[in-house]
């Protein structure tokens, strides 16, 4: 995900400073120099890496450190807090009015997606919040700007109020309201042209839109590969309109993201959303608190959480475990896992939120065709062989291969891979809690095993590698 | 050195004794002076300020001058690269003097983005049959744009040009490049919004034949670097122009965001590997973003600046010139 990168220079940075006996000053300026170069890197702006670096230094070389019996693990709870100071304490949510219609403006440079946002925000809305959208075209300079909006609106079947280009903006958003107001919309979403924060006339525009639009929030959209200039953008457009908060766009690609950090320092205006996605429905609610956790490569635990507790239906899981128990595991039970996994959403996004598997699966690219092939595999058998796997004989498999469209090497490995699963499972329930402790123990530390286990034979490269277990 | 001293001397010659190649440097001069107008507001006025505050040539001003090379994006690699090399310089030269150090400053910088070699900013254009453009970027950096105004360059230098909406995903993006073509006053081929890109490039690679055009300007989807299938998209758009005109695209063209930060690295390095980059478009230096990143792109994987675009107005796209960079990053240094 987004602040990978930053994360793992981090993480490097502060490995070389946990695991020693104590901090000396120079382990400190070694450390911040390796921050202060990641943060760089990431496109913090400089000042800020500058305040950020001096700070933690400050605090590093206070005396608490010193007295303490690690030193490292001090450091990386001061940097994780100092980021957490920039990023703000908590998610900060949408203000809507109370009564009557509430008022977005988008505003941006070009090309930072102020459209697709308001699109993927009225949706966001009418889903969180029940409301009923309207959204406004008001960017009538961008060729066929105007046409993208409408067939967004069309897409989200959410309706768009568009003069087409010979209004002015502030026209278009008079009439909007007016329309709104007739047919009872609550929420309106105006969407601005791009525009430069040193283009006076543009800005001049903006200042009387807001005037007569009074909007509830002003969002602010960024995209989140802004270099160094991130933040004279956002001081310009804050002066000039009293933005209210910002919308990370593109951070589904791998930019570090350090533009999040400069403008919240820098302004003082939350990071209320970010954009995932070119797909409508990639929007999320920007969690600072947990942005923080990331960037110290601690991962995302808690959306995994609440990602896996939505996804996964707790009967169905105590169900399969009985079933693990008694060995019972068949085709059927495979197929039922693998849906709740495919529940789970994109399975690479999520198994970023993992803490330490985020940098390692950086350059992987996961087939998430992969599941679909296998579900076509296992809906090609009969009934029957799916309850009983060992009835799957070569004839059946070719079978099976022509019934889903697969190559029979596919279904063999299929048939391998779930086979092993299986005998993995009986194994375990069988073991006495002992062995079980033993194996924990082994699969922990490879370097901490005792000479003479089997292990070290399983896990040379003969054709038996990773087949056998220890315990055997 | 001196690399500017013929646009400065211009500056203070009288119109009417020039020639005609004196003239069209100078109006390009003052374009980049108006277009960088913001950009170096900021990065020059710091240089000045910094070399009046300081009388002699110390660490403090080399730690600086690190500072104002990485606020204009040039990459932290580059900056450090730049300011070693610097230091060295300094010292092997023994340079006291603030004003030499500028000169070596410039020099330095320019070193870095043509590094010995003939820099072909140019269009690779065909000799004989047509010439295929290829443009692509990521989402939101003006490729679109971009093709409305070398188009419009092309066919202002005798062209017969023609375009292929190829981003075939995007909402209106069609609609938008129809409307670019209008302007220009060329045929646009499109299909309907959801098709193959590639079968739009094979489409109009035909009609361009047949029509005997001179240069195609193929438009894609903006798709960030890291989406696999979205780039195995891209090189199959980049197989079928090869395979229908014999050494197309004959440029692929990068199009990237002057404020774009370090991230263009990563862009530069997939979208080469996926369609054999050969030129970057840098656009929106009329803001405050100076797009130092490409002289990082230029410095770590070799790939020129071919055009700078600085507006909104269908004229404002430069050949890209080294020097006039330079000179609108630095020119209040010169006045």
């Amino acid at each position: 995900m987004a602040f990978d990168s930053l994360s793992d220079r981090l993480q490097y940075a502060l490995k070389k400073v946990t695991g020693r006996g104590k901090l000396s000053e120079n382990d400190i300026e070694t450390m911040m120099r390796e921050v202060r170069l990641s943060l760089l890197e990431a496109d913090v702006n400089f000042k800020v890496v500058k305040e950020f670096t001096n700070e933690v230094k400050a605090k590093a070389l206070g005396e608490k450190v010193f007295k303490s019996l690690t030193p490292g693990q001090q450091v990386v709870k001061i940097v994780h807090e100092e980021l957490k100071k920039i990023m703000g304490d908590e998610a900060e949510s949408l203000t809507f009015k109370v009564q009557g219609i509430t008022i977005f403006m988008m505003v941006g440079l070009n090309g930072a997606g102020k459209t697709t946002h308001a699109g993927k925000l009225a949706l966001y809305c009418r889903k969180k919040y029940n409301k009923k959208p309207l959204m406004v075209a008001a960017d009538v300079y961008r060729p066929a700007a105007i046409d993208q909006l409408v067939t967004i609106g069309k897409q989200l079947n959410i309706p768009t109020f568009e003069l087409g280009t010979n209004f002015s903006p502030v026209e278009i958003v008079e009439k909007a309201l007016q329309f709104a107001k007739d047919n009872h919309h609550d929420l309106v979403i105006i969407d601005t042209a791009g525009r430069f924060h040193v283009n006076e006339e543009l800005m001049l525009e903006l200042e009387n839109l807001k005037a007569v639009a009074k909007p509830d929030e002003i969002l602010l959209t960024v995209d989140a590969m802004t270099g160094q200039d991130a933040v004279n953008v956002a001081l310009s457009f804050h002066e000039k309109l009293n933005v209210s908060g910002v919308v990370l766009t593109k951070l589904d690609g791998d930019t570090r993201g350090g533009a999040a950090l400069s403008i919240r320092r820098v302004t003082g205006v939350p990071i209320k959303f970010m954009g995932l996605g070119e797909k409508l429905d990639q929007l999320e609610v920007f969690h600072p608190e947990r942005m923080a956790d990331r960037i110290l490569g601690m991962g995302d635990v808690l959306t995994l959480i609440e990602k896996a507790q939505d996804a996964i239906d707790e009967e169905e899981a105590e169900r399969m475990a009985k079933k693990f128990k008694n060995a019972t595991f068949d085709y059927n039970d495979f197929l039922k896992q693998i849906k709740q996994i495919k529940r789970l959403g994109n399975l690479k996004g999520f198994l970023k939120l993992i803490p330490g598997l985020g940098s390692q699966l950086k350059n992987i690219d996961i087939d998430e065709n992969k599941f679909n092939y296998i579900v076509a595999m296992i809906s090609s058998m009969t009934e029957q062989e799916r309850k009983n796997p060992d009835l799957i004989n070569s004839s059946r498999k070719h079978r099976i291969a022509r019934g889903s469209g697969r190559d029979i090497s596919e279904v063999n490995q299929m048939t391998k891979q779930f086979e092993e699963m299986r005998q993995m499972m009986r194994k375990m329930m069988n073991m006495s809690p002992r062995e079980m402790e033993r194996m924990m123990n082994n699969m922990n530390q490879p370097g901490g095993m005792r000479p003479g286990t089997n292990v070290s034979q399983s896990k040379g490269k003969g054709k038996n590698r990773g087949r056998r277990a220890p315990w055997q | 050195m001196g690399i500017f001293n013929n646009i400065k001397k211009m500056f203070n010659k009288n119109k009417g004794q020039m020639s005609q190649e004196e003239i069209d440097v100078l109006e390009k001069a003052e374009k980049y002076k108006k277009g960088m107008e913001k950009t170096r507001g900021s990065m020059a006025t710091r240089l000045k300020t910094l070399f009046d505050s300081y009388s002699t040539i110390n660490e403090a001003l080399f730690d600086e001058l690190e500072e104002i090379f990485i606020m204009a994006d040039i990459g932290v690699n580059t900056v450090l690269e730049l300011v070693d090399s610097l230091r060295a310089d300094v010292r092997m030269r023994s340079v006291n003097d603030l004003n030499e150090f500028q000169s070596i400053i410039i020099d330095k910088i320019f070193e870095i983005y043509v590094k010995d070699e003939v820099v072909n900013t140019n269009l690779n254009l065909s000799d004989d049959g047509l010439t295929v453009l290829l443009f692509v970027g990521v989402n939101g950096v003006g490729k679109t744009t971009s093709i409305g105004k070398v188009a419009h360059k092309l066919k202002a230098e005798g062209k017969k040009v023609m375009m292929a909406a190829g981003d075939t995903f995007r909402a209106g993006a069609i609609d938008q490049l129809k409307i670019w073509a209008e302007r220009v006053g060329c045929e646009c081929i499109t299909k309907p919004e959801g098709s193959d890109p590639a079968s739009v490039m094979y489409e109009a690679i035909q009609k361009a034949k047949n029509e005997n055009v001179d240069v195609l300007l193929c438009d894609t989807a903006g798709r960030l670097q890291t989406k696999v299938n979205l780039m195995k998209e891209l090189e199959k758009v980049h197989r079928v122009i090869s395979r229908e005109v014999p050494n197309a695209p004959h440029d692929t063209l990068l199009v990237i965001d002057a404020t774009t930060g370090q991230n263009g690295m990563n862009q530069a390095k997939a979208f080469t590997e996926a369609t054999n980059v050969s030129g970057i478009v840098l656009t929106k230096i009329d803001g405050t973003a100076k797009g130092g990143i490409v002289l990082a792109i230029r410095n770590e994987l070799g790939v020129p600046i071919k055009f700078v675009t600085m507006g909104e107005k269908i004229t404002d796209l430069e050949y890209f010139d080294i020097e006039q960079y330079i000179f609108g990053l630095f020119s209040d240094l010169f006045e």
